[in-house]
Formats: C-alpha cells, sequence, structure tokens
C-alpha cells in the first residue's frame, strides 16, 4: 500500500487508518463528528498528500488543455486556479481537479489520488494523437506533500506562520511563499465549504509544515480532520466526488457540473458527445435529498417514487451539522424537480425524502 | 476497555447478561469503537421472536451500517426505547444505558456457547 510522508505521525496520533484506493490513510483520530464540527466551528488540518500533481508546460500547454479539459481556460490568469474535470469522448468523467495557472505555458493539475496514473496516461494518450509538440507532462505527485487548513480560524492560523499577505488571496487564486520557512504554494481552495487553504510542499518538508502548523494552531482549536468527516464535510457542500456523483459512465451536465463544462469554448474532449445527449435530452439529474425520518441513506441505495425505483444514492450520509440523513442522488429527469413524493429504500424500509437546493449546510 | 466480569459476550461482540430466563442483550465497548459515532439504531419489536444467529437489529455509524445478530433464541420482551431517539448512548454507555433488548430466552442451552470474559477478550486480542 502506498503511504504519505505523514504515515508515521498518523499512526503515533492513534488514527484509525484505511485502505483507500491503495493509500494507507486516516479516517479520523478523535472521532468524524467531533471533527466535522471542529472545521466548521474553529479549524482542521487534512494530510491531502495523496493527491496526485501533473505539470503541463510548454508553448502548446494552452492550447492541449484547453482541449483536455471541460472548462474554459482562457478565463485564468497568472496565479489563478480553476475547478474542471477530463472528460473521454464518451463524455464520462476521467477525473475532476483543479488546474493552477502558473504562467502562460505553465500549469499544475492537482487531482485525484487513486486516479492521477489513469490521468497522466490519458493526458499522454490525447498528446499522442495530437499535433502539439512543445508540450511536457511530467506526473509530479510523488514529488508534492500537500496539507489543507480549513475552518474560519483557519488564515488567523496560517498568518502566525508567513510573510505572506494571506488577505491578498482571494478564493481560487494562490500565491508561492514561505510558510514556517518552507517553500510552498498557497492556494486558497478546499473541499469543506469553508475559507481555508491547500499548501503544497516539498514531500521532504511535508512533517515539519504539519507540525508547525499544529504548533500554531492547537490554541485556536486546530485538530487533525481524517477521510471521514472529509467526506461529510464536502457532502454537506453538495461536492462531488469522483467515483460516486462523477464517474465514467456519469457525464459532468448530468451531475450538476454544467458550470465547469464549456460547450461553447470550442471543442474538447467530450463535447461533442455531451452536445448531443443534450440536444437529445438528459435522462437523469442530480439532487439533494433530506429525510424527513431517521434513517441514513447511503450510496447504492434505491430512490423510489410512486413505488417505482427512479434512481439511486451516490453519496450519503447523517449530517453531523443537520443532524438528518442527507443524500445526493441521480434519478430520472423527469421527477428532479416537481412535487412527486420521493423516498430512498433503506433496507426494508422506504423513508421519505424531501428534495433540497444544494448545498445542504449553506 | 472496558468489559464487566459479570456478562457473558459473543464474537460478534455482543454482551449478555442473563437474569433467569430473561437476557439482555447489547454491543460490546469493542464494537461501539470500532464503529465510531453511532447515529441510527434499528430495533425489533415487543413479541418478535428471534432466532440465535439470525437479525436483532442494526447500528449504524456515520461511515457503516452494521447487523446485529441475536446471540439467543426468544421473544422479545422490551426494547430500549431512548436508543432510536439518542443513538450516541452506545458510544457513551454501552453496558447500561446503552442496553438494546430483553430477550424471553426460549432455550436456555444456547447459553452454552456465550464466552465469558476472559475468552472474549483473548478472542479481541488475536482478532
Amino acid at each position: 500500500m502506498k503511504s504519505t510522508p505523514l504515515n508515521q505521525i498518523h499512526h503515533q496520533l492513534g488514527a484509525r487508518m484505511v485502505d483507500f484506493g491503495g493509500w494507507d490513510m486516516p479516517v479520523q483520530y478523535d472521532g468524524v463528528i467531533a471533527e466535522h464540527l471542529a472545521v466548521r466551528s474553529t479549524a482542521g488540518l487534512f494530510d491531502v498528500s495523496h493527491m496526485g500533481e501533473i505539470e503541463v508546460s510548454g508553448a502548446d500547454a494552452f492550447t492541449f488543455l484547453q482541449y483536455a479539459t471541460t472548462n474554459d481556460v482562457s478565463k485564468l490568469a497568472d496565479g489563478q486556479i480553476q475547478y474542471t474535470a477530463l472528460c473521454y469522448e464518451t463524455g464520462g468523467v476521467v477525473d475532476d481537479l483543479t488546474l493552477y495557472r502558473f504562467a502562460a505555458d505553465r500549469y499544475l493539475l492537482c487531482v485525484n489520488a487513486s486516479n492521477s496514473d489513469k490521468d497522466f496516461a490519458w493526458l499522454q494518450d490525447l498528446h499522442k494523437g495530437s499535433s502539439f509538440s512543445d508540450l511536457n507532462l511530467i506526473n509530479r505527485s510523488d514529488e508534492y506533500g500537500q496539507l489543507a487548513i480549513q475552518g474560519p480560524v483557519a488564515a488567523e492560523i496560517l498568518e502566525q506562520l508567513t510573510n505572506v499577505n494571506l488577505s491578498d488571496i482571494k478564493y481560487y487564486w494562490f500565491v508561492e511563499g514561505k510558510v514556517a520557512g518552507i517553500k510552498t504554494i498557497i492556494s486558497r481552495t478546499g473541499y469543506t465549504g469553508e475559507d481555508g487553504f491547500e499548501l503544497y510542499c516539498a514531500t521532504a518538508d511535508c512533517c515539519n509544515l504539519w507540525r508547525e502548523l499544529i504548533h500554531a494552531g492547537v490554541p485556536k482549536g486546530l485538530q487533525p480532520i481524517g477521510l471521514g468527516a472529509r467526506d461529510t464535510l464536502r457532502l454537506e457542500k453538495g461536492y462531488a466526488l469522483y467515483g460516486h456523483e462523477i464517474t465514467a459512465e456519469i457525464m459532468p451536465i448530468e451531475a450538476r457540473l454544467s458550470w465547469i463544462t464549456k460547450l461553447k469554448k470550442g471543442d474538447f474532449a467530450g463535447r461533442d458527445a455531451m452536445l448531443k445527449a443534450k440536444q437529445a435530452g438528459l435522462h437523469r439529474a442530480l439532487i439533494g435529498l433530506t429525510l424527513t425520518a431517521p434513517g441514513v441513506p447511503r450510496e447504492g441505495y434505491p430512490v423510489v417514487c410512486a413505488g417505482k425505483e427512479v434512481g439511486y444514492v451516490t453519496s450519503g450520509t447523517m449530517s453531523p451539522s443537520l443532524k438528518k440523513g442527507i443524500a445526493m442522488a441521480l434519478v430520472d429527469t423527469a421527477v428532479a424537480s416537481g412535487e412527486q413524493p420521493l423516498s430512498i429504500a433503506i433496507r426494508k424500509r422506504q423513508v421519505a425524502a424531501e428534495r433540497t437546493s444544494l448545498p445542504f449546510v449553506k | 476497555m472496558d468489559f464487566p466480569e459479570e456478562l457473558k459476550y459473543t464474537e460478534e461482540h455482543e454482551w449478555i447478561m442473563v437474569e433467569g430466563d430473561i437476557a439482555t442483550i447489547g454491543i460490546t465497548d469493542f464494537a461501539q469503537d470500532q464503529l465510531g459515532d453511532i447515529v441510527f439504531v434499528e430495533l425489533p419489536e415487543v413479541g418478535d421472536t428471534l432466532e440465535a444467529g439470525k437479525n436483532l437489529g442494526v447500528v449504524e455509524s456515520v461511515k457503516a451500517v452494521s447487523d446485529v445478530y441475536s446471540p439467543l433464541s426468544g421473544e422479545v420482551v422490551e426494547v430500549n426505547e431512548e436508543l432510536p431517539d439518542e443513538p450516541e448512548t452506545l458510544n457513551n454507555s454501552p453496558y447500561e444505558s446503552g442496553w438494546m433488548i430483553k430477550l424471553k430466552v426460549s432455550d436456555m442451552s444456547g447459553l452454552d456457547s456465550l464466552l465469558d470474559v476472559s475468552a472474549y477478550q483473548e478472542f479481541i486480542e488475536n482478532d
């Protein structure tokens, strides 16, 4: 199994470790609910070093990425970040990712851990089949460690460790600067819906960066957060997770990701299939559901309308903030909106579920 | 971790307290710790007949669904009505406020297959 530079620290902290897509990762330290609530009220520190980083550079980098990704790369300035996706020609999703523009001819893609080899191979295939000559693709996943500090006091904690003026970094922008004397990319992004930062550093510096942040942050309520709370935090905010809301069989335009799918920007991988599907009328839509009775919706549970199965839960949990069962579900477009009562089949019960506009937690 | 000496245990991490022909049943401290934050509990109804080794109920944590199996055969005479509203009681007090059901045992020979505290602790350590 693969492990991050912080593996030993997690074990020392008594974290419960799980196999997460081939990575030995902490699922919880104190408990999912306590960790979740800490991020919502103060701050949490996440080891996200398993994430992959792919560098794309060269004179053709822009044109290549404009073809390879769904969002419009021309909208990016130096120092800006974009949420985007890679799609197959079928319109299904290879991966979702954040795209960092360092310069017009240099970009960094931050991709899902378990997809990074697949993504890199996919980009290489696109390159081979193209006429782009001045293009370099480098998988730098092993060179970077990554920590996320998230929560209302994240900026206050980070401020103590850096000369960079954090208030100059807007949401989805980044700068290169030192944190506790360590060279980092300071990115105002995250997967929790709270204010916060994702910090990229050299693998060798990762443990020191973690210790410095913990040292500075614990007096302000910072605590380590595992993958369990990472999942409940993102779900409350309605964020997609690859393998659940988006897969090779689900198009981004079915999964509430039309806002990152710029069908009018020109040709890109998957565009034709999506245009065709849109013209024919989409069959499925991703919606939010909240249980009106006790229960915990889980991935794969059927969504039922008038006794008929109309879709399935892509992700579900007990929301620690709302104390209710919440789910994202892919359902027939005919019942995605409207008044027809929906329920989720949980074992032998059918539990009534209300359509809920996302995010669940504003 | 706490394992009261007067209780009996199963390899499915239930505890059983027997008084006459009434067995009180719950999940062990080890079980609640493994599950993490418990957020949902499904119990049988009073009057239900349970069979040893068959489903008794369901306990769900944030991350996982766990079936609870009945260690004995018998009829449910009481269920802990508080649990569905306060499932975290299973984390906080697994042996007292967190009891799940009381069963009128129909076949007392089933008690022979239960583990005593030292056998259960040994089982956990080797598991």
